[in-house]
C-alpha cells in the first residue's frame, strides 16, 4: 500500500489529486477503479437480494404444503395465517429475482464491474474517457436501485407481471395489486438504469476506441476488452428502445393511450382503449431483451478468454475467429428478438424468419466452444479458482447452449414455450455462464482491486458447491419442462398432467437452498481478504495484459510513470523459445530474439515508431515484474 | 428456547469453521506452499474434475433411462407426433454434442493438468480445423431449420374448411368457450357488449351467431381438424394443452388461432395409461395474476359419432338466455328464433 501511494504523491499527471478528501476519493470519486468497485459491491448487494428471493420461492416449489410462519417477520402480510405465501407475493418474488439478476447484478455487477476495472487498465489507459461520466453513471445505478428496493416494501407489493412486464397486465392496477405503484416505480427505476447504462456504454465505447496506448492496435486489444467493446455497442444501441417501451407504457398507465392496450374488458366494465397491440409492447421489450442476453454473456466470455488462455499457459486459440464469433454474435443479436414470440400470436411467417436467424446464432457459439477446447488441449493447466469458474463456464455455456437449439426451433418451442425447459436453458446460458464469469472474474482480478488475494482453499470449496449446486438445480429442470410443467406456477396442484415430480421438485429446492448459502463462503472471503488476505505480488497469475505492469495498487492514473506501450498481442503463453512461458504485451520483439517468429523479427524495425523512450519504461517494469516469483 | 438453542449452534458452527481456516492459513505460511506455482489442490481439482463428468454421466444416464415415462409424456394430436419427432431427432444430435465436448472439457482439464516438466503447446490458430467447426455445424443446422421450417408450414397454415370452429375466451381466471354451432360459424362479438352473463359479448345483430352455445368442458371429436379461435378480455393468457403439444396466447384486441386433430379419446387415453380417472387439461401459460396456475380447463376427446350426438344436445347461448332476444334486430328475430331452437 506504502509503496503504491507513494507513486501517486510523485505522479505529476493529475492536478486534482491533492483535493481527494474522504467523498471524492469513496463516494463521489471520478477512478475507474474505485467506481468498478462500487459497482461489484452493490452488486454483490443485489445478488444476495436476488437469490435470497429465489430461495424463498424454491421452497414454495418445493414444499408447498410448509409451514411459511417463521418468514413472517420478514414477510409481514404475504405470509397468511396459515403459514402460506401469497400467490400474488409468489409472483412479485420471481418477478423481482428476474429484474434484479438481469439487470443490477448481472448487467451492472458484471459489465459494470469489469468494463470500468479493466478497460483503462487493460488497453493502457489513464482513466476513462470521462470521469464525470462514469461517476454519474454508478449514480443513476444507484438511485435507480433506490428506487427498486423502496419497491419491495410498498403495501401492494412490487411489480409482478414477470420480469418482462408484458402489457396489460402490467399497465392495469386493476389486474394485480403489483401492477399500481409498485409497477410505477419498476419503470422509474428502469429508466434510471438505462440512463447508467448508456452514459456507461458511451464512455466505453470512447475510450477503447481513442485511448489506446501506443502500439495496441484493435488486433492486438486482449478478448475482455473486446468482449466489452462490443457489449456496449449492443446495450448503445438497444437500451434506448427499451426506453420507448418503457415510456410508451407510462403513458397508457397514466395518460390514457392505448399505445398497448386494445378492447379490455376487466373489473366489470369495457375499457375505452382500442386499437392497440400487446405485441408492440413485446417487440419492443426483446429488442432489447434478447440483446440483453448478450450483453450480460459476451463480458463473461471475455473474462474466461483471458483466464482460460492464462491457465492454460497457452494463446488463446483462434483469436480472430474468437473476434469475429463476438462480432457476429454482436450482429445477429440484434435480430432474433421475436423468437421470444413464436406463439404470442406473431405471424407464422415472421416466425419461419426468426427461428432461421437464431439457429445461424449458434455457428458463432460453436465456434466459441471448439476454440475454449482447443485452447486447453495440450495446456498446463493450473487450477486457480478463476480458471474452475472458467471451465465451469465452458460447461454450463454448452449445455445451456445446446437446449437453445430446441427452443430456436419454432415448431418445437410451441410445446416448450414457458415451461420450466426455459427456465432451465436461459438459466445456465445466461445466468449461472455469467455468473461464473462474473466470479471468475473476481477471483483473477482480486489482486489488482485490493493488493490481496482471496484465499485459494475457500475459493475451491465455493467452486465446487457452486458448480454442483447449479447443475443439480438446473439439470433435473430440463426433465420437469419435458413433461409441460409451466413456469411461474404458485403450484401444480390443481393439474392431473403437473401433479408428479414432488420429490424432484423439493430435490431441485435444497440444491437451490444449499448453493444459495454457500455462496456466503465467497462473500466472507471477499470481505475478510480485502482487509486481512495474503499480500499480492505484482502479477501472480503471470499474466501478459498491461494491468498486471502497475504498482500492486494502482494509484489514481495508473502507471505511476510514463504508460507502457504494447509491441504484441496479449497470448504469448509458452512461446517457444521464450525463457518464461510467458511474455507480456509491453516487451519488445528486439528483446526476445530468440522466441520471435520471422513476421515478428521484422516488426523491430517499427517499433522505433511506437515510441523511444517506452522500451526504457518496460525495462524498468520488468525488473518489477521479476520480482514476483 | 429451542431458537436460541438453534442460534448458539449456528455460532458455534461458524466458530469452529473460522478457527479451521484460520489455521489451514498458517500451515499454508509454514509451508510457503503459497510462493509455488500449484499446489497438491491442482491434482486433487484435476480428480475432482473427472469425477464430476462420470459421476454426472452416470446420473444423467440413470434418470433418462429409469424415469422416463416420468417426464416424457404421450402425445394425441396428429402435429404433437411430428413435433415430438423433431424433439428427439434434435436430442439426438444436441445429446452426442453434449457428451464429446464435456469429455473432451473434462478430460483435458484432468489430462493437462500442471506438470512442472512439461510446457504447453504453442498453438494460436489453425485454419482447417476451424473451417471444420465452422462448416459442420452449419450443415447440421442448416438440417434442423430446414426440416423445423417444414413442420411450422404445416402447423401454422391455413385450416380446413369444415373444421370445428371453437372460440376459447381467457379472462381472470378461467377459460370460456363458444362453440360455432350447427352452421359451424362462431358469431361475430365486440367487447363493450361484455357483461356477466354475456361473458363473450357476443352480438345478437351477426346471425351467425344464433346458433353458438357454450359448453363448461372443451368437448372435441377425435380425428377431425378443430380450429381454436382464441381470445383474451383482459390480459394476456396462453391457451396450453400439453398432451396435444399445443400453445397459443390468447391476446386482448388480437384474435389468434390454433388448428389441431386430435388422435387419441380420452377413453383411449385412459386405457392406455391404465388411469380410469385420466383427463385431458387445458392451462394458461402466459402469467396473467394471481390465479395464473389455477386456470385448469378439462378438455374430453371422444369418437366421432359420440361428438355428434353431444353437440346436437347442446342448447344454444339465445336459449338459455332468451333475455337476449331483445338485442336481435327485428328482421332477423324469426331467424334466430330457429336457428337458436329457442322454442324446444
Amino acid at each position: 500500500m506504502a509503496t503504491a501511494e507513494a507513486h501517486i504523491d510523485s505522479h505529476a499527471h493529475d492536478d486534482h489529486e491533492h483535493k481527494d478528501t474522504f467523498i471524492t476519493k469513496y463516494i463521489f470519486s471520478q477512478d475507474h477503479k474505485t467506481i468498478a468497485k462500487q459497482f461489484l459491491i452493490t452488486g454483490i448487494f443485489w445478488a444476495v437480494i436476488g437469490g435470497g428471493m429465489s430461495a424463498i420461492f424454491r421452497i414454495q416449489l418445493g414444499f408447498p404444503d410448509a409451514d411459511l410462519g417463521w418468514l413472517r417477520p420478514l414477510l409481514g402480510k404475504w405470509v397468511s395465517a396459515e403459514g402460506a405465501l401469497d400467490p400474488e407475493f409468489y409472483l412479485a418474488l420471481v418477478t423481482m429475482h428476474g429484474t434484479i439478476m438481469v439487470f443490477f447484478v448481472l448487467t451492472a455487477g458484471l459489465s459494470g464491474t469489469f468494463s470500468n476495472f479493466l478497460i483503462p487498465l487493460q488497453i493502457g489507459a489513464r482513466d476513462m474517457a470521462s470521469g464525470f461520466m462514469n461517476m454519474l453513471s454508478y449514480w443513476f445505478f444507484f438511485l435507480s436501485g433506490v428506487i427498486m428496493f423502496i419497491s419491495l416494501f410498498l403495501e401492494t407489493g412490487p411489480a409482478s407481471g414477470g420480469w418482462v412486464v408484458y402489457p396489460p397486465l402490467s399497465a392495469l392496477p386493476q389486474a394485480m395489486q403489483g401492477s399500481g405503484l409498485g409497477m410505477t416505480l419498476w419503470l422509474v427505476a428502469m429508466v434510471f438504469f438505462i440512463v447508467s447504462s448508456l452514459l456507461g456504454g458511451i464512455n466505453y465505447i470512447t475510450t477503447i476506441i481513442n485511448l489506446r496506448t501506443r502500439g495496441l492496435s484493435m488486433w492486438k486489444l486482449p478478448l475482455t476488452i473486446w468482449a466489452f467493446f462490443l457489449t456496449a455497442v449492443i446495450g448503445v444501441l438497444s437500451f434506448p428502445v427499451l426506453f420507448a417501451a418503457a415510456l410508451l407504457l407510462v403513458f397508457d398507465r397514466s395518460f390514457g393511450t392505448s399505445f398497448y392496450l386494445s378492447e379490455i374488458y376487466i373489473g366489470g366494465e369495457a375499457l375505452p382503449n382500442v386499437g392497440g397491440s400487446p405485441i408492440l409492447y413485446q417487440h419492443l421489450f426483446w429488442f432489447l431483451g434478447h440483446p440483453e442476453v448478450y450483453i450480460v454473456l459476451l463480458p463473461a466470455l471475455g473474462i474466461t478468454s483471458e483466464i482460460i488462455a492464462t491457465n492454460s499457459r497457452k494463446p488463446i486459440f483462434g483469436y480472430k475467429a474468437m473476434v469475429i464469433s463476438m462480432l457476429g454474435i454482436t450482429v445477429l443479436s440484434f435480430v432474433v428478438w421475436a423468437h421470444h414470440m413464436f406463439v404470442s400470436g406473431l405471424n407464422p411467417f415472421l416466425g419461419s424468419i426468426f427461428m432461421f436467424l437464431t439457429l445461424i446464432i449458434a455457428i458463432p457459439s460453436a465456434v466459441k466452444v471448439f476454440n475454449y477446447l482447443t485452447t486447453l488441449w495440450r495446456g498446463n493447466i493450473i487450477f486457480t479458482p478463476a480458471m474452475m469458474f472458467s471451465i465451469a463456464l465452458v460447461s454450463v455455456f454448452i449445455s445451456g447452449g445446446l437446449t437453445g437449439i430446441f427452443l430456436g426451433n419454432s415448431a418445437i418451442d410451441i410445446q416448450l414455450h414457458d415451461t420450466y425447459f426455459v427456465v432451465a436453458h436461459f438459466h445456465l446460458i445466461m445466468g449461472a455462464a455469467s455468473f461464473f464469469g462474473m466470479v471468475a472474474g473476481v477471483y483473477h482480478w482480486f489482486p489488482k482491486m485490493f493488493g490481496r488475494m482471496l484465499n485459494e482453499k475457500l475459493g475451491y470449496i465455493h467452486f465446487w458447491l457452486t458448480f454442483i449446486g447449479v447443475y443439480l438445480v438446473f439439470f433435473p429442470m430440463h426433465y420437469v419442462g419435458i413433461a409441460g410443467f409451466p413456469r411461474r406456477y404458485y403450484s401444480f396442484t390443481n393439474y392431473d398432467a403437473f401433479s408428479g415430480f414432488t420429490d424432484l421438485n423439493a430435490f431441485i429446492s435444497i440444491a437451490a437452498i444449499i448453493t444459495f448459502i454457500a455462496q456466503f463462503i465467497f462473500l466472507f472471503n471477499f470481505f475478510y481478504s480485502i482487509f486481512r488476505g495474503r499480500k499480492a505480488t505484482a502479477n501472480p497469475w503471470r499474466s501478459n495484459t498491461l494491468e498486471w505492469t502497475t504498482p500492486i495498487v494502482p494509484g489514481h492514473g495508473n502507471w505511476p510513470g510514463e504508460i507502457p506501450a504494447v509491441y504484441r498481442w496479449s497470448y504469448d503463453y509458452s512461446k517457444p523459445g521464450a525463457k518464461e512461458d510467458f511474455i507480456p504485451q509491453n516487451v519488445p520483439f528486439s528483446q526476445t530474439p530468440e522466441s520471435n517468429f520471422p513476421h515478428e523479427t521484422e516488426e523491430i524495425a517499427f517499433e522505433n515508431d511506437i515510441d523511444e523512450i517506452v522500451i526504457d519504461e518496460t525495462g524498468e517494469f520488468r525488473e518489477e515484474g521479476n520480482h514476483s516469483h | 428456547m429451542f431458537g436460541f438453542y438453534l442460534l448458539l449452534a449456528i455460532f458455534l458452527v461458524l466458530g469452529i469453521l473460522l478457527v479451521i481456516f484460520r489455521i489451514g492459513r498458517l500451515i499454508n505460511v509454514v509451508k510457503s506452499s503459497d510462493k509455488k506455482i500449484v499446489t497438491g489442490s491442482n491434482k486433487v481439482n484435476a480428480i475432482l474434475m473427472l469425477l464430476f463428468l462420470i459421476i454426472g454421466f452416470g446420473l444423467m444416464i440413470y434418470y433418462s433411462a429409469f424415469y422416463y415415462d416420468d417426464y416424457v409424456i404421450p402425445v394425441a394430436s396428429e402435429h404433437g407426433v411430428l413435433t415430438d419427432k423433431l424433439f428427439w431427432r434434435t436430442m439426438w444430435i444436441t445429446g452426442a454434442v453434449f457428451v464429446v465436448t464435456h469429455i473432451l472439457l473434462f478430460g483435458f482439464s484432468y489430462k493437462y493438468r500442471y506438470k512442472e516438466d512439461r510446457k504447453a503447446l504453442f498453438f494460436p490458430h489453425n485454419n482447417n480445423l476451424e473451417m471444420i467447426w465452422t462448416g459442420v455445424p452449419a450443415i447440421v443446422l442448416t438440417w434442423l431449420v430446414i426440416s423445423g421450417f417444414m413442420a411450422w408450414e404445416d402447423i401454422t397454415g391455413p385450416a380446413q374448411e369444415n373444421a370445428e370452429q371453437i372460440e376459447v375466451l381467457g379472462y381472470q381466471f378461467a377459460w370460456s368457450l363458444r362453440y360455432g354451432g350447427t352452421d359451424n360459424n362462431v358469431g361475430d362479438y365486440d367487447y363493450r357488449l361484455i357483461d356477466a352473463t354475456n361473458v363473450h359479448g357476443q352480438d345478437f345483430t351477426d346471425r351467425a351467431g344464433f346458433d353458438d352455445f357454450n359448453s363448461r368442458d372443451l368437448v372435441v371429436p377425435k380425428g377431425k381438424e378443430v380450429l381454436l379461435k382464441i381470445r383474451a378480455r383482459d390480459v394476456l393468457h396462453s391457451v396450453y394443452i400439453p398432451y396435444f403439444r399445443l400453445k397459443m396466447d390468447a391476446v386482448p384486441g388480437m384474435p389468434t388461432q390454433f388448428k389441431f386433430k386430435a388422435t387419441k379419446t380420452t377413453q383411449e387415453m385412459r386405457d392406455e395409461l391404465g388411469n380410469q380417472d385420466f383427463n385431458y387439461e387445458m392451462a394458461c401459460a402466459e402469467v396473467c395474476g394471481r390465479g395464473h396456475f389455477s386456470m385448469r380447463k378439462r378438455v374430453v376427446v371422444l369418437e366421432q359419432a359420440e361428438y355428434d350426438e353431444w353437440k346436437a344436445k347442446q342448447k344454444s347461448f339465445l336459449a338459455q338466455n332468451p333475455e337476449f332476444m331483445s338485442a336481435v334486430p327485428d328482421d332477423i328475430k324469426e331467424l334466430a328464433i330457429v336457428s337458436s331452437r329457442i322454442d324446444q
